[in-house]
Parts: structure tokens; sequence; C-alpha cells
């Protein structure tokens, strides 16, 4: 029981960081219909600004409370990787709509082989460690010797997960550029009947994308203490699992997908097995996309001819 | 157009470049700043620093500034005035005469393939000759074969599968175990392994069936992952991430390559080298890569063939027309699967060696790569793809002489994937339809044409 209530709460902290990424996925899919390969790699090199920066914060500039580091961190890796994926879209993705279909998927996986191997050659193959940021442990309760603990990274990730998607969910549901945003999704041609700016409504859902991307990876690093350049591809599979099984287009679909995700792979850890819990994870990708590809809270894609 | 003509006649709008150039160098160095900028690595006490390098951030963001400014004052005006001159129908000469022109090729690329180990060894010796016939010919012959064998699942069926690569190592690893516990030859697991990677395709390809495009292409990727996790970690099967080392090698009319007195030197009374292998390896490659090709070839006049590209097209209109999807998205599979199976053979007992390394999700990656940029569904472009990008990150290795230039540290090597990866993204928006985007249609009414790449619908279904 004590065991299964850690694996919960690991299970949500792990769920949150894949649910954030997985919104920046269902987004982009949502509007354009495209899988974003190189999203998972956006993801990492957030994480490597949120280190550098961290770093640059820390012993150039002295900034004593990590706290208010963290806070300054997160907001420039959003900024810089909303940037970055502004310049992906521009460069990488625009010229290719309106081609054949596999087009962006190839260029996306292009984007996501020069984003990890450019971080590889700029900052090294290295693991890079960092020295732990937040270090209080609460202890909920103790029975019988092992003891179910929250750390206060749990808390953070799970606080700053829920603060952010309510003020997404207000952004998507009550603001011009949300309204603009789901009037796409529903017909791009139309919508730009209408006087919105298709293109530059593709780009900011990319830019939110991004930020949202960056934001798990300044907590990812906060929550492991290490990154390196290869850690986009996994992450970036599970949250794209997260966003299928949530119903691919659906943003409460992705955080629930994210979620669902982070339990299971937790789970599996603990009382299948370790080592294959990745092979658990993709074998719930693949019979998700096989027996119920609208998801969960998916609508169901109508075949035209 | 009239106004781009007006603005290309009134001379390069300077001031538009400017302020594009100016605008990229803001973003350019807001990227490269940090991340090439401050490069983070552990000091002598293990701590994680930031080290300044903000002169390469500069640099790189001047390089992107003068681009961006020669991009917008010239190349841009360039392309607008020129206008789109592509034809998206051929007439019946010039079809003959580029069927002719490939023919010509096809035949001249033959005979250089046929002569090439003989070639490097009078131009470098015996010796010498191993790192090309190695490293170029095997290597990329081995991409080519790979290519032409998912051409088949990709430019012909229409089915973008990215987990190719499980094949290949179904094919390696068929070969490795079977061989080693079974003391079997080469020439029987050869067959054997691709029959098995075959069944795989088969396997994997049943449940997919129903999922087309993107879908289709995440399930397949899983589905390479998993057969990858499962050889990592089934150790007792497979030796885990280990691999399994020491493979037998190939042996030609049961004549060994080693220095033993049966050996193939002794034998000819030639001097020991391990070139003559590598010969042997690469006129074997050569006839597998050949033999795929033979096979795509005669099969696209077969009605699976037809039926391959009409899914392609069309499945809605192919179910209406009678033809049955499943058994031919499962050919498609299978048969695309053999061929890896074919090539995985070959790899494990030229490595003597296979560990789950060699079959990441990169390698399926690379396969796709080069089927799209030659041009999904063209075998001449796919082959042209391979020398391009494997040709073409071998020959990074042998760039030291840069080290010269750019000190010690240097290494061109770490800019394979970078360069491997960005030439993917160029060609697709330069080329989205790959080197050779014109097609001739299989079956024809009336008269022979070719049609431009736009007008088919490939990797759709």
């Amino acid at each position: 029981m004590e065991i299964f209530v850690q694996q919960l709460i690991n299970g949500i902290t792990l769920g949150s960081i894949y649910g954030l990424i997985a919104i920046g996925y269902t987004m982009v899919f949502g509007i354009i219909g495209m899988v974003n390969f190189s999203h998972g790699d956006v993801f990492m090199v957030s994480a490597f600004f949120a280190l550098i920066f961290f770093l640059v914060l820390t012993q150039w500039l002295g900034v004593s409370s990590v706290i208010v580091a963290l806070i300054i961190v997160m907001v420039i890796s959003m900024i810089l990787t909303g940037l970055l994926s502004w310049a992906i879209e521009r460069i990488a993705y625009r010229p290719l709509r309106g081609s054949f279909r596999l087009a962006p998927l190839i260029s996306a996986i292009g984007m996501s082989i020069v984003l990890s191997n450019f971080i590889q050659v700029a900052q090294g193959p290295r693991n890079k460690p960092t020295p732990p940021m937040v270090r209080d442990v609460y202890t909920l309760w103790d029975a019988n010797g092992y003891a179910v603990t929250l750390s206060l990274k749990q808390i953070i990730i799970i606080a700053v997960t829920i603060i952010l998607l309510a003020a997404f969910w207000y952004l998507v549901q009550k603001t011009p550029l949300g309204r603009a945003q789901r009037a796409c999704e529903q017909d791009r041609k139309m919508a730009g009947l209408l006087g919105i700016n298709v293109d530059r409504t593709i780009s900011l859902t990319f830019v939110m994308g991004a930020a949202l991307a960056a934001v798990a990876g300044t907590l990812f690093l906060m929550y492991y203490g290490v990154v390196h350049f290869a850690d986009g591809f996994a992450p970036g599979i599970m949250a794209f699992t997260a966003a299928v099984l949530g119903g691919i287009g659906s943003l409460p679909g992705a955080v629930l997908g994210g979620l669902l995700i982070g339990l299971i792979e937790t789970l599996w850890g603990q009382y299948v097995s370790a080592d294959y819990k990745n092979v658990a994870a993709f074998s719930i990708l693949v019979v998700v996309l096989i027996f119920m590809p609208q998801g969960i809270l998916g609508r169901p894609e109508v075949e035209k001819v | 157009m009239a106004e781009s003509s007006k603005a290309a006649a009134a001379g390069p709008d300077f001031g538009k470049a400017a302020k594009d150039a100016l605008l990229s160098g803001i973003i350019a160095f807001a990227l490269f700043g940090p991340l090439v900028g401050l490069r983070t690595a552990q000091n002598m006490n293990n701590e994680l620093v930031v080290l300044n390098e903000l002169g390469k951030a500069l640099l790189i963001t001047a390089i992107v500034v003068a681009g961006r400014f020669l991009l917008s004052a010239f190349v841009f005006p360039a392309i607008a005035s020129r206008g789109k001159k592509s034809k998206a129908i051929l007439t019946p000469e010039e079809v003959a005469a580029a069927s002719a022109r490939t023919r010509n090729v096809s035949r001249g690329a033959l005979l250089f393939l046929l002569v090439y180990p003989f070639l490097m060894v009078l131009i470098f010796g015996v010796q010498g000759s191993i790192k090309w016939v190695d490293n170029f010919g095997i290597q990329i012959l081995i991409y080519v074969m790979l290519g032409w064998g998912l051409n088949i699942v990709i430019g012909l069926a229409g089915l973008l599968d990215l987990g190719y690569v499980a094949f290949y190592a179904v094919g390696a690893y068929s070969y490795a175990l079977l061989a080693i516990n079974f003391d079997l030859s080469f020439w029987i697991l050869l067959p054997l392994s691709g029959i098995l990677a075959a069944f795989w395709g088969m396997i994997l390809g049943f449940p997919v069936l129903r999922l087309r495009g993107d879908y289709l292409a995440i399930v397949t990727l899983a589905f390479g992952e998993i057969i990858r996790l499962v050889l990592i970690n089934w150790k007792d099967f497979s030796g885990g991430s280990a691999g399994i080392s020491s493979i037998p090698k190939v042996t030609l009319f049961g004549i060994k390559f080693d220095a033993s007195p049966e050996g193939f030197a002794k034998m000819f009374d030639l001097p020991m080298s391990s070139a003559y292998y590598k010969i042997f390896l690469y006129y074997l490659i050569l006839a597998l890569a050949l033999l795929t090709a033979y096979v795509t070839l005669r099969l696209r006049r077969l009605p699976i063939g037809r039926a391959w590209e009409a899914l392609r097209e069309d499945e809605v209109a192919c179910r209406s027309l009678g033809i049955n999807t499943t058994n031919t998205k499962l050919t498609a599979f299978a048969i695309g699967a053999m061929f890896a199976g074919f090539a995985g053979s070959f790899f494990a007992a030229r490595q003597g060696f296979v560990s789950p390394e060699s079959f990441v999700f990169m390698e399926s990656a690379v396969i796709v790569a080069i089927v799209v940029l030659g041009g999904m569904g063209s075998m001449v472009g796919v082959a042209i793809a391979a020398v391009v990008m494997i040709g073409g990150t071998e020959l990074l290795r042998e760039l030291s002489f840069l080290k010269v230039v750019f000190g010690n540290d240097f290494n061109p090597d770490q800019f394979r994937m970078l360069i491997f990866g960005l030439a993917m993204v160029a060609t697709m928006i330069v080329r989205p339809r790959g080197f050779v985007s014109a097609r001739q249609p299989t079956a024809v009414l009336f008269e022979r044409k070719a049609i431009s790449g736009d007008l088919v619908k490939e990797g759709h279904g």
C-alpha cells in the first residue's frame, strides 16, 4: 500500500511532465495535422537553456535563492524555446505546407536529428549533472519502516503544471488568439477567408507548445538534476503516446494521457519489470493506435474519399 | 508575378534585405548565444561550470546575417522572377530521351560497380584498397539495398514504415544466433533469415493494416523500438546490450578467408591480406542489392506491383475495385522485410558482431531519408541518395586535414549526423519530391509518358 502510494506520487510527477510536452504535440497535430517529430528535441534543448542560464545565474551573477533563479530560468527558457520553435516552423515546416503529406514529417525527423546533434557538438556528448537544486523532502506517513515521501520538487512540478494548464486553458478558451486557433483547427481555409492570419496563428501554436515544453524541460532538469543531448527522444515518444492515448487534438486529453502514461510507466516499473517499462509504454502506443485511434477524449476520424 | 519581375528589374531591395538580415541576426544570436556561446563543461572538481565562448556564437550569428542578407537581396528575387517552370507532363520524345539516359547511366554505373574493387586495388594497392572497398563500397551498397527494400514499402505501396531497421535486426540476429548455436553455413542462413524477417514483417504488418499515414509511421516506429528493447533486455536470448560476437564469416564454396592452409590466400598463392575477403563481401552485397532491384522491377509489372501502386494512390478506390488491400499491404511489408533480412544477415557476417546499438531508430530514419530524398519509387534516385548521404558522411571521416585549420580538438566526424539532418531538411524544402522527381507510370493508356512527382500521392495511405 505504501509503495503503491509512493509510486502514485512519482507517477503523477512524471505524468505532469509528459502532459506538458504532450500539449505541444496535440496542438500542432490539431491545427496542421502533422506529427511534430522534433518536439521531443525542442524539449531537450529547453532543458539545456535552463541548465545554462541556471549556471550563469548562480555562478556568474551570484543569485543565491534557488527558487528565484528557477523562476527566472523558466521564463528565459520559455522565451528562447518559443523563439527556437518559431524559427524551426518558419524554416523547416512552413515552406512545406501544401506539399505532400510526408514532407513535413520527414523535415521534422531531419530537424530532430539536427537539434540533438547540434547540442552534442555545441555542448559536448557527456551527461550534464547539476548539484541538487531543491532538497526538501516531507514524510507523509511512516508505516513498517517504509516512509511515503513527497519532495518539494514534486510539489513544485505538480503545482506549476496545474497553474500553467489553467492559464493555458484560459488562453485557448477565452482569448481571441485561442478562438483563432480553434477556428484554424476546424477549417483553415474558412478561417483565412474570415480574416484570421492563419500563418501567424500556426506559428503561435508552435510557440505555445514549445513554451510549455520549456516548462517541462526546466522541471525535468530540476527533478532529475541531469540532462543529456539524447534526452529528447524517449520523453518525446512517451509524450506523443500520451497525446494519442488522450485523443490527439484534445487538450484535456493530452494531460489525462500524460498522467496515465506516467502512472503506467512507474507502476509497471515497480510491479512488473523495470527493464521492460519502455516496452510497456510502446505497447500501449501500439494497442491504442490500433484499437482506439481516436483516443479517450478525441473525436473519431471520418474517412473521406 | 509582374510585381516581382519589376522589383528584380529595379535591382535588389537592399533596405528590406538589411531589415531581414538584422532580424535573423537577433534571433540567431538569441538562440546560438546561449547554446554555443555558453558551453557547459565539468571542471577539475567535477562541477559543472559555464565557459564563455561567445566569439563562436558571434561568428555563427555573422554567418547567419550574411547568408540571410544574400538570400533576401539576390536569391529570393531571382527565384521569384524565374517563376514556375516545372512541367507536369512530358512529351513522348522527352520520355524516350529520359529513359534512354537513365538506361545509359544505369549501365555505366553497373559497369563501374563491377570493376570498382579492382580499380581500388590498382590505385591504392591490395592493403590500401580495404578502406575504399569496405568503408565506401560495402557500406554504401548495404544502404542502397536497404533503401531499395524500403522503397517497396514506402515508394510503391505508400506505407510509411519508420521501423524498418527492426527487420534488419531480425536478419542479423537470425544469422548470428543460428550460425553460432547450430553451426549452419551463411548460404543456408541467408534465405532463412530473409524468410524469418518476412514472417516478422507479416506479424507486425497484421495489426497495422487499418492505420494510415502518420499513425502507421508511429506504430511501426514503436514496433522497431520494442524489438530493439527486447533484444537489449532478453539477455539469455540475445546477449543483451553486449551483443553477440565472433559470428562466423562467409565462405566461398567452402573456402575460408583465413590464414589456414585451406584458406583463400594460401590456395591461390596470394600474400595474406583481409582485402580478398572484403572484395568478396563487396561482390556479395552487390549481388544482393542487384537482386533486390531486379525483383522490384519485375514485381512492378506483376498484378501485385500494380496493386501496390494503386493502393498508394487511393485505398478506397482500390477496395471498391476489388483489390484485397489486406494481402496487398502484407505482401509489401513481407517482401520489404525479406530484403532487410538478407541485408541484416550480410551485415552480421561482415561485422562478425551484432548488438542492439546498430539498430536504433536513427538507422531507420537514415533509410527513410534515403528513400525520400532519392524520390520515392525511383530506384536510381534511391541509389543516388545512398551514395550522396552515406558516401558523403563517410567522406567526413577522411577530412582530418581540417584539424590543421581548426585546431586539434576539431573532429569532423561529430558533424556527420548534423549535416545529415540539415541535408534532410534542405532537400525537403528545395525538392520535396526528392532528387529524381519524375515518374513513369507502370501501366499506360495509349502512350508512354512521364509525370511529375507532384501528381503522385506517395505515402498517403
